[in-house]
């Protein structure tokens, strides 16, 4: 029974998701944001949250801190502290960073999480792949949405 | 003997939380020998100032553990080696030692390595295979195999202090250039060059890791990580794999090319093999 419910939550999900998302080729930026949503469903902030942690997914940790994340050992030091960035960055913005960085920090070393093609030797498994799914990115922005003084 | 170490040391672990001796060196003692870990780069590393050895970004514990041959876990392996520099294998029924009495005439060599032979990057790994197959008459050892990797170390360890001086003019000027153009070049899914960790933030924590400069002066070394020796060619597949690229192989001409240029890279740091990393 609980079985079932999950199950049908997600086929409705992945349904809702490939409905209405943008391929990776298609986003449109402006000036390094990008003003409409991946998917049309709203960001899950928590989900967003594991996402950002999990170090096959966003592994955001690696390179910036996080107060919000205090309990975690071992906040990188690459990339700027994301604390209060919601009050830095708009949610197009913040969408732009995540889907390429690149269109708003030349030659930066945060990587593209949303990108499917025009990388040298990628291994054969994330070929084609972009890092994190439509949805993932949605969930990332809704999170970093939460961070505000 | 053991106090002088331990001053060298903490005098070390100070320096490399900023401050820099006059002449721009650090140093260390390790069995009465001392080895230098930081130098002024060389003028073709056009973005650092100084050239810095992996051992001064590792936490103390895990230095310690190289200040000492009796602690030091590669030592093990070392051993090892020197049994197997010893042993008669193949068809002429050799030893390395039968042509090599003592394995320190080999002083020097590690220095100067990798060097271009006959057109092509020739390392420790081609030297040790070479006498294997075509002296001994005996099957060539794979690349990062433990008998590759020991033997590599013993030969390494007897050009402990020395400086590194690879040649990268003349018949290597080709190779090298295409060793640098592999280190700026980005790769993988996360579209990351050698540079980008370690030539633009090295000093800086990516998670629990402190990024170092990627020298090579230490190899091969003793990762705790999985607790045994590590080629050269090893951690650069590590790395590669790491950023999500697919690495080249072991032996192949990028990452020999890649070896003589970070090699090129640590001109003026010790030799500092068998070293110890996390
Ligand atoms: C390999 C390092 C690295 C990783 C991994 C990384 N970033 Fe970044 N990030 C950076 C750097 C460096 C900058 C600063 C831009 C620059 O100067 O290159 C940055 C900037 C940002 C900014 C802009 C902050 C500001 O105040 O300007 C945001 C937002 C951001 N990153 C979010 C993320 C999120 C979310 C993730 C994970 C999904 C992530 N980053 C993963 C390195 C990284
Ligand atoms: C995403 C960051 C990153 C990239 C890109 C990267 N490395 Fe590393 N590398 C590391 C980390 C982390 C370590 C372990 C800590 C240290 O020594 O820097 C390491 C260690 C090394 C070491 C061992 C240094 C020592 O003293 O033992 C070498 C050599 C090395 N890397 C070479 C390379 C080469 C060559 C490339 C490009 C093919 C590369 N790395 C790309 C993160 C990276």
């Amino acid at each position: 029974m609980k079985h079932t419910s999950v199950m049908l939550a997600s086929f409705l999900l992945a349904g809702a998701a490939s409905a209405a998302e943008v391929a990776p080729q298609e986003v449109a930026f402006q000036d390094g944001s990008v003003l409409q949503s991946l998917t049309g469903v709203a960001g899950d902030a928590e989900n967003g949250r594991k996402v950002f942690l999990n170090r096959k997914k966003g592994n955001c940790l690696a390179c910036h801190a996080n107060s919000d994340m205090e309990d975690q050992p071992f906040h990188g030091e690459i990339g700027p502290s994301l604390d209060h960035v919601a009050d830095r960055m708009d949610e197009a913005h913040l969408r732009g960073m995540l889907v390429n960085s690149k269109m708003t920090f030349d030659g930066t070393i945060m990587p593209a999480f949303y990108r499917a093609d025009g990388f040298v030797r990628p291994l054969d498994k994330f070929k084609g792949k972009t890092i994190l799914s439509a949805q993932e990115v949605e969930d990332v922005v809704a999170y970093l949405l939460t961070l505000k003084e | 003997m053991k106090i002088t170490m331990t001053l060298l040391a903490a005098s070390a672990l100070a320096l490399s939380a900023g401050a820099s001796l006059a002449d721009g060196h650090e140093r260390i003692e390790i069995d009465g020998v001392e080895l230098i870990l930081a130098a002024p780069a060389p003028d073709y590393v056009e973005h650092l100032d100084k050239v810095m050895s992996g051992w001064l970004f590792r936490s103390a514990e895990t230095q310690a553990l190289e200040l000492d041959d009796f602690d030091n876990p590669a030592f093990v392996f070392i051993d090892k080696g020197i049994d197997l520099f010893n042993e008669v294998d193949g068809s002429e029924g050799k030893s390395c030692a039968s042509c090599h009495e003592d394995v320190a005439e080999f002083a020097g060599l590690r220095a100067s390595m990798p060097r271009v032979v006959d057109g092509k990057v020739q390392t420790m790994e081609d030297i040790v295979n070479d006498m294997r197959v075509n002296y001994m008459g005996a099957e060539p050892w794979k690349w990062s195999g433990g008998e590759m990797t020991s033997v590599v170390g013993l030969i390494s360890l007897q050009s402990r202090g020395m400086p590194v001086d690879v040649k990268i003019d003349g018949d290597a000027a080709p190779f090298w250039e295409r060793g640098k153009e592999l280190y700026y070049t980005r790769v993988g899914q996360l579209d990351m060059a050698c540079a980008n960790c370690h030539e633009d933030n090295f000093g800086k924590m990516i998670r629990a890791d402190r990024l170092s400069q990627g020298q090579i002066n230490g190899f091969p070394t003793y990762r705790l990580k999985n607790a045994k020796l590590n080629s050269i060619h090893g951690r650069f597949k590590g790395c590669m794999k790491n950023i999500r690229a697919k690495p080249f192989k072991e032996g192949s001409e990028e990452f020999r090319a890649l070896e003589l240029y970070l090699a090129s890279r640590g001109a003026g740091l010790s030799v500092e093999s068998p070293s110890v990393r996390n």
